[in-house]
């Protein structure tokens, strides 16, 4: 009783040993496995309490309200070096009116302490409660932090305040509001976190509990709010519980794992610059036209990141077909807002007001060789005008320079690509490293990239009449296609070297 | 036409056709309701007269002439081989009753509307199909075996059947995977599987339809005057993956070269009635748009596929191995656990200014 590592033990809710074990920590004193309280409970199960003196826990020591009233006042003499953790305590689980509070103290000091104390002991519960003492917590301590009895204590305590705590958590549940900006000691869930928080203690988890902490009290408020982000998140994405729109589009996994992904790259890596993304419409239709190259379509994506972080909107891809049959990149396709390039989802997509990108070139441009880098093939069968042309949205064309450069083909093997049902098989230089390098060769090199955003071809001079006009429709297509040669080349001259 | 509706009912002993049976039951407007089947229903129905016969029983010809039937609504088109007693006999059924049912109600003078329930299977599914089918795009790669080849040949003879009598009003009902608690669909069985298979790389996009939903609409096609060919189904999709994790169950992905032998082990062994049609629905899904349901046949659903299948997952009582609201309780718990170092902050200040009080 007088040593003060002893009278630290003496602790029968959680928040005491929380501040018990707080106090340990901060006088560095090494708290080992304690002892058990050797007493069986009412529904005969050993005690979990901690044993406090004689091998017997609080609840069950013999009876003593002399060594009741000292032990209150010698917590009360604590409170001042406690202040950091009492207000954690939830009101219900706070059993101890001395140690959490000064009024408590002073009660305990009259010796109102004592009385309480038998009363608690009187009360019939099952031993394992480390006192939930909701008697105390009704009447000493009814203040505005209190959530009444009713939030019960850590699940250690008898049945009726379990089912007490149980049901206020169900409450909790149903109430569908966040709850935590409330004032403190509102939230009335505290009582079923505290269980969790109880099993893990019990499981010898209490150094990552106090792990936990520590990180939240050092924690400045923006972490924890990208943590609370980030739970949230998790649980979306294991309930279940997200949106997706008719063409596949999962804008919450799309935002908050892709993008980010890809910021590294599109920053950092190709270090991109743009030029004229005040062409791209902030609100409506509107179809983007680009050059395709690189083999593998990064250009694609990095160019759905920029325009996302310039402007906030999702620039919708139409892929060939070929993409959705590949197992992954189909799947990554359609949630990441992508569909099949056909005049069907291009109009809904561009009637509904969304904001759509195309690569007319499609694997010509993609899978041509080195030699014709920067060198437009045709622009497919002219069907993004005559789509533009029908839901009469702005075409912006729109130069990305750098995409040849990550993975320069030298060949292709034909009979390799027939083979794999593949429209080419490239042969990259980096290929030639892998011996030395090993699966690292295989990354695209680090080119600088510009992507200029032109200015708008206006819809109303395209006529709705164009799309059924063959001859018109290749004229136009043509002149888009030259547009953006144009800004290529433009770009080209104005580059002081691939990579810087 | 003026006083009510007679009304033939192909495939009523089945739970889809009792449903309907029963909604058409409620209805004033409709005077008479045959049910056809071969075999006896197990539902307790009150108005319907049952008889019992094959479609491709010339008895149905006579049916339709003695009870002056002026509807005829063909629902008894399965998709369950094993319900059917096979593929074969599924196919005889699927395909040759329609053939024979249609060639009856040709002959039929009184005969004013047919209803075919029909499947958004037609589409077949296919990594070239459109985000959305509407109901007059044509899919670039047909279903080719299966419910949805014999559900499009069954829409072939209804609609040569509306060649033949121009004055016969034709509603074909597409409809999505039903789910619901009374209906048992191929997804029913699929998601009552311990784990669920998948294939690797591939995350369909699934469309439900509820089957409160599914006979609203059936009853308004027998008893209204729209007609047409109309997409049935919630507006909006979801993601197979999304689908499971709702359910709180386990996928386990299969690659494509094992998954038809394992359903073909599935099928044999009783636990799922997987056709090798409905496998392509796991690789590449299908989505069907609801516009021409609501803004033209005038029937608004009351559940999306989001709704309707929480309300199977609900009803049929399947549970997961992750509560959703366990889930988002100790989500709440954490955002507690993480506020109180604001509520400290707050005491703290609190304390400090009672102490200077005093």
């Amino acid at each position: 009783m007088t040593d003060p590592a002893e009278s630290e033990a003496q602790v029968f809710s959680l928040d005491e040993q929380r501040a018990a074990r707080d106090a340990r920590f901060q006088e560095d004193v090494d708290g080992g496995g304690r002892e058990r309280c050797g007493a069986m409970t009412a529904a005969g199960q050993p005690c979990r309490n901690y044993a406090v003196d004689g091998g017997r826990c609080r609840v069950h020591a013999p009876s003593d309200p002399e060594t009741e009233v000292a032990r209150s006042r010698k917590a009360a003499r604590r409170e001042p070096g406690l202040s950091g953790s009492a207000p954690r305590a939830r009101s219900g689980a706070r059993p101890h009116p001395a140690i959490s509070d000064t009024r408590g103290g002073r009660i305990a000091g009259d010796g109102r302490g004592a009385a309480a104390g038998a009363a608690r002991r009187g009360a019939p519960r099952s031993g394992r409660d480390v006192g939930g003492a909701s008697p105390e917590g009704a009447t000493v301590q009814g203040g505005p932090a209190q959530g009444g009895p009713a939030q019960g204590g850590p699940a250690q305590t008898g049945p009726a305040e379990a089912e007490a705590g149980a049901s206020s958590a169900r409450a909790g549940d149903g109430d569908g509001g966040g709850t935590g900006s409330g004032p403190p000691g509102a939230g009335p869930r505290t009582g079923s976190f505290a269980w969790a928080e109880a099993q893990l203690l019990q499981r010898g988890f209490g150094s990552a509990i106090d792990g936990l902490e520590l990180l939240r009290d050092a924690a400045d408020d923006r972490f924890l709010e990208a943590l609370r982000g980030l739970v949230s998140f998790l649980r979306r994405r294991v309930t279940g519980a997200y949106e997706i729109d008719d063409f596949g589009f999962d804008e919450d996994l799309t935002t908050h794992v892709l993008m980010p992904l890809l910021r590294p790259l599109h920053r950092h890596y190709w270090r991109v610059t743009s030029h004229g993304i005040e062409h791209v419409p902030s609100e409506g239709g509107g179809l983007l036209v680009a050059n395709h190259a690189g083999t593998l379509p990064a250009d694609a994506l990095i160019t759905r990141l920029d325009v996302f972080d310039l402007t906030g909107r999702h620039a919708r891809e139409l892929g060939a077909d070929l993409v959705f049959r590949t197992p992954f990149v189909g799947e990554l396709a359609r949630k990441t807002g992508a569909t099949l390039a056909s005049g069907d989802d291009a109009d809904r997509l561009l009637s509904s007001g969304e904001l759509v990108a195309v690569w007319p070139e499609g694997f010509k441009g993609l899978g041509k060789p080195w030699k014709d880098r920067y060198k437009l093939q045709r622009f497919g069968r002219g069907g993004f005008v005559a789509t533009a042309s029908r839901t009469q949205v702005p075409i912006i064309p729109t130069a990305i320079v750098g995409s040849e450069e990550i993975y320069p083909m030298l060949f292709d093997l034909r009979i390799v690509a027939r083979l794999l049902g593949l429209p080419y098989f490239p042969v990259v230089p980096q290929m030639f490293a892998l011996p030395v390098l090993g699966p690292f060769a295989l990354l695209p090199l680090p080119s600088k990239w510009v992507i200029e955003y032109g200015e708008p071809i206006d819809p109303s001079s395209l006529g709705r009449d164009v799309a059924e006009d063959p001859m018109a429709l290749f004229a136009l297509t043509d002149q888009v296609r030259e547009r953006i040669q144009q800004m290529l080349y433009r770009n080209l001259m104005g580059r002081r070297s691939v990579f810087l | 036409m003026t006083e009510g509706r007679r009304v033939l009912l192909t495939g009523v002993a089945g739970q889809f056709g009792a449903l309907v049976a029963r909604a058409l039951e409620q209805r004033d407007d409709v005077l008479e309701i045959v049910g056809i089947d071969v075999r006896e229903p197990p539902h307790d129905l009150r108005r319907t007269e049952f008889v019992r016969a094959d479609l491709r029983n010339p008895l149905v010809g006579r049916v339709l002439e003695a009870a002056a039937i002026d509807t005829v609504l063909h629902l008894s088109v399965t998709s369950q081989p094993s319900a059917a007693g096979g593929r074969t006999s599924m196919k005889e059924h699927n395909v040759i009753g329609t053939m024979q049912l249609m060639a009856a109600c040709q002959a039929s003078p009184v005969l004013r509307r047919v209803v075919l329930k029909s499947t958004g299977a037609v589409y077949g599914s296919a990594h070239t199909d459109p985000a959305l089918f509407r109901e007059d795009s044509t899919p670039r790669i047909p279903p080719r075996q299966g419910f949805g080849k014999d559900a499009s040949e069954a829409e072939g003879y209804v609609r040569t059947l509306s060649r033949r009598r121009r004055d016969l009003d034709l509603t074909i009902l597409r409809l999505a995977n039903l789910v619901g608690p009374r209906v048992d669909s191929a997804f029913q069985s699929f998601f009552a599987l311990p784990v669920l298979p998948t294939v690797v790389g591939f995350d369909p996009r699934l469309q439900f339809c509820h089957e409160e939903d599914a006979v609203g609409a059936l009853v308004q096609a027998a008893t209204g005057d729209r007609h047409g060919t109309v997409n049935v189904a919630g507006a909006g999709t979801l993601y197979l993956s999304q689908a499971i994790r709702l359910a709180g169950r386990v996928p386990v992905p299969v690659p494509l070269p094992f998954v038809s032998g394992l359903s073909a082990a599935l099928r044999r062994s009783g636990r799922a009635d997987v056709s090798p049609d409905q496998l392509r629905m796991l690789q590449f899904g299908r989505v069907m748009d609801t516009t021409r349901l609501r803004e033209e046949f005038g029937f608004e659903p009351g559940y999306t596929p989001r709704t309707a299948f929480d309300d199977f997952l609900e009803r049929r009582r399947l549970r997961g191995m992750i509560d959703r609201d366990e889930a988002v309780r100790l989500e709440r718990e954490l955002y507690d656990f993480l506020q109180r170092k604001g509520q400290e902050r707050f005491l703290e200040s609190q304390r400090a200014g009672q102490e200077g009080r005093v």
